[in-house]
């Protein structure tokens, strides 16, 4: 199968699973991300995106709560 | 008895609390590590000969030096070098909480990893090869279940066997890949030979990777420019080669060691995991239902600290009253001594008034350690945010400004929730303007003297009339300046990006009742030891201000009770400065009588209604209330009146919440900011309505 494109995580729609690519973000903010789990290759499941609400997703046994600006700047596949 | 320390690392929301108060029971200490706010709990431990001291360390996801909890942790452990360090691991989301562990070892400490929860664990059908993990990890394991308080003498033994058995370091755990392991070794190698005391004291392959991953703190101590310049050099050259941050490769690395490790290692057997946390989860995040929940939680929070708070309140008033009759009984009635005033007055209203705050401070913990506890808070959070973070505050600042509706003590108090110092200091600076119960008792005797309630507005449904408008108005005043200083102070004072938003929702969990309590006297502990020593102080300082110097006697004669009272006032420190204000004040409305008055509410706020019954000579206000209303309107203006609730809402805080504002941000600097702005502001926004109104009134 083709290759999925690469979108920000904000584009994903509530329950679908999606697997981290990159974060485009400052060295403080994706180091943070970075302990919390959210590092390349982590599958993400998109629990709620309420817009202009922050964004919940569950990250390996843990659901976690990202602000919209920063569901922007998480790319995933 | 031989003497250890132990430190007690842990993600958020690991349970290392729980794991805290099973060691430690009550015998715990709260204080600050040196020089920041962040909180640092100490407890006694005593096992077989030895007594243990544990220290708390700030609940972290790793241990880099981007925040403050993270370089506070991390410092302790390298620095103050504990025997043993405990890290508290959530055994239901063990991949997570191993990252921590991961960098635990390789600071080379000797480490002991507490699997917490493993009742969940097992419930939601993991089982764990133990032996085979810890050999990975090189660390022992234990099975803890923190809030059932199991695996305590396992957890002490191991910490026992660890200290007592000379353990081989392997701080090489992870392989990070040949590219990154190369620079590690090269980097080392230098350190080795520059600064051969640093590679001694925290470990050269430790302090190289630090460097590589450009971590701030760790430069700063290596003094060796050639040292800098080649991790400098390799952090550049890994960048090249992996097109990204080499930190972030690095942290990739652990975590495929992680997952490695826990897959040889763990079966899980079930496959939904939150069930029970996203059922509930649908319903109080939901978009509808979650604000008038949300907003419904805050009302019983609200309700248990104040309503049910004034019970335990009275009778402490009642308390005090009755001691304070009792002591000045041993008096001949009638009889004016300088002993019994201060006894009565001064140190048993002074305690009495430190006390009476004890209630609030306990329930509104109580409220606070159920929602934590509980997993709740993270969802305020959640719920609040959106609007929060307009003013630039986080969603959970809303609760201590709620509680400023109340009392401005344990409020101040309750920013303890928020984790960032910016957002934390700007929620203590505006939460005096938040209209508490004491400024209610003044609005109470201003609104009804100058404003009659007619009826503005009636519908079928509601009637608007003047004086709850009056009182909706000025509340609400307070709530618009607490929001616009809010917005300035974090584009000023406390600027910086606001802090990126990400926040664990932990699973939901049932509070006990321990931890409760606990966390209830610790608050009540500390705030009668710290603040309430300085309060009592001040307080007293303030009573012999009012009372002393005494008029000479012969000025007295010829006058009843309410006169001399009046007379002895006008007389003491605090009617001179009144008096010596008048000039500044007379601008703004207001005369010597008020200036007196409002020095007086320096004590406490509601303290401005009785001195302002005094100096018209009245009496008991409580009695005199109507009289001293006529004396108002006789004397004053209604903008006048306006004038004099709105300098009370925003100047001067009280004396006990300046010491706590002290308290809290651990500098008098920022309570004397906050004093002076806010008079300055209650003053030049005072001047403007007065001046203004006048205009328009004529």
């Amino acid at each position: 199968m083709g290759e999925k494109h690469v979108r920000p995580l904000s584009m994903v729609r509530v329950g679908e699973t999606v697997k981290l690519v990159k974060v485009n973000a400052g060295r403080g903010l994706n180091s943070r991300l970075a302990a919390m789990g959210l590092v390349a290759n982590t599958e993400l499941t998109v629990l709620s995106n309420s817009h202009p609400g922050p964004f919940v997703v569950t990250v390996k046994e843990s659901k976690v709560m990202l602000g919209r600006g920063m569901a922007h700047k998480i790319m995933v596949v | 008895m031989k003497k250890i320390t132990v430190a007690l690392a842990g993600n958020p929301n690991s349970g290392k609390t729980s794991i805290f108060n099973m060691l430690t029971g009550a015998r715990q200490h709260v204080g600050n590590y040196p020089g920041v706010t962040v909180e640092k709990k100490e407890g006694l431990c005593k096992h077989g000969d030895y007594e243990i001291t544990f220290v708390d360390l700030p609940g972290t996801y790793s241990l880099s030096a981007y925040s403050i909890e993270e370089l506070v942790a991390r410092n302790f452990v390298i620095d103050q070098r504990p025997d043993v360090v405990v890290d508290v691991i959530d055994s239901s989301n063990i991949e997570r909480n191993l990252y921590l562990a991961t960098q635990l070892i390789e600071m080379n400490v000797p480490l002991v990893l507490a699997f917490n929860m493993s009742d969940i664990a097992e419930q939601r059908g993991l089982s764990f090869d133990i032996d085979q993990l810890s050999r990975l990890l090189k660390a022992p394991i234990v099975h803890t279940v923190g809030n059932k308080a199991k695996g305590k003498d396992e957890l002490l033994e191991a910490v026992r066997e660890i200290v007592e058995r000379h353990r081989e370091r392997h701080p090489h755990i992870v392989h990070y890949g040949d590219e990154i392991e190369e620079e590690i070794a090269k980097v080392g190698l230098l350190i080795a030979e520059k600064e051969p005391k640093l590679a001694v004291k925290y470990g050269k392959r430790w302090l190289a990777l630090k460097l590589i991953e450009t971590d701030s703190d760790i430069a700063e101590r290596v003094e060796s420019r050639d040292v800098l310049d080649a991790a400098e050099a390799s952090t550049e050259h890994l960048r090249s080669i992996f097109s990204d941050e080499p930190e972030i490769v690095i942290a990739d690395r652990r975590y495929g060691f992680i997952s490695g490790a826990c897959q040889e290692t763990i079966k899980s057997t079930v496959e939904s995991r939150h069930s029970a946390s996203d059922m509930i989860d649908a319903v109080v995040t939901n978009r509808i239902l979650g604000l008038p929940i949300f907003l419904l939680l805050m009302y019983l929070v609200f309700f248990l600290t104040f309503k049910i708070g004034q019970y335990p309140m009275g009778w402490l008033e009642w308390f005090f009253e009755w001691a304070g009759a009792a002591i000045a009984g041993l008096w001949p009635v009638g009889s004016e001594s300088a002993i019994k005033s201060l006894l009565v007055d001064g140190v048993i209203g002074g305690v009495g008034g430190v006390i009476v705050f004890l209630p609030n401070i306990l329930l509104l913990f109580a409220a606070i350690a159920l929602l934590e506890d509980s997993g709740y808070m993270a969802r305020a959070a959640f719920i609040m945010d959106r609007i929060m973070h307009k003013i630039g505050l986080h969603g959970k600042s809303f609760i201590p400004m709620l509680i400023g509706f109340g009392c401005s003590i344990p409020a101040i108090m309750g920013t303890r929730i928020l984790e960032n110092k910016r957002n934390r200091f700007t929620t203590i600076m505006v939460i005096p303007l938040m209209s508490c119960g004491a400024r209610l008792t003044i609005y109470m005797l201003i609104i009804p003297a100058f404003f009659a309630d007619k009826v503005l507005l009636r519908t079928g449904i509601f009637t608007i009339r003047t004086q709850a408008l009056m009182l909706w108005m000025i509340y609400l005043i307070g709530i618009v300046l607490a929001v616009v200083c809010a917005k300035v102070l974090r584009l000023t004072l406390f600027k910086g990006e606001t802090t990126p938003f990400v926040m664990e929702l932990p699973p939901y969990r049932m509070p006990t009742g321990k931890s409760i309590c606990i966390h209830m006297w610790h608050r009540g502990w500390m705030y009668l030891r710290k603040a309430g020593t300085i309060i009592l102080g001040i307080a007293i300082i303030l009573w012999v201000a009012m009372s002393y110097p005494k008029p000479p006697a012969e000025s007295l004669r010829g006058l009843n009770a309410e006169q001399r009272q009046q007379a002895a006032l006008k007389y003491s420190v605090v009617g001179r400065v009144g008096s010596a204000m008048e000039p500044a004040i007379k601008p703004l409305g207001f005369d010597w009588k008020i200036g007196t008055a409002l020095v007086g509410a320096m004590a406490a706020k509601e303290v401005f209604v009785s001195q302002l019954g005094i100096v018209y000579a009245v009496g008991d206000v409580e009695k005199g209330a109507h009289s001293l209303r006529r004396q108002l309107q006789d004397n004053y203006s209604a903008l006048t009146g306006f004038c004099i609730m709105l300098f009370c809402l925003i100047s001067a805080p009280c004396v006990a919440t300046i010491v706590m504002t002290k308290q809290e941000t651990n500098s008098w600097a920022w309570a004397a900011f906050q004093f002076l702005a806010l008079t300055a502001m209650a003053y030049v926004i005072t001047l403007a309505v007065f001046q203004i109104g006048s205009l328009i009134t004529g």
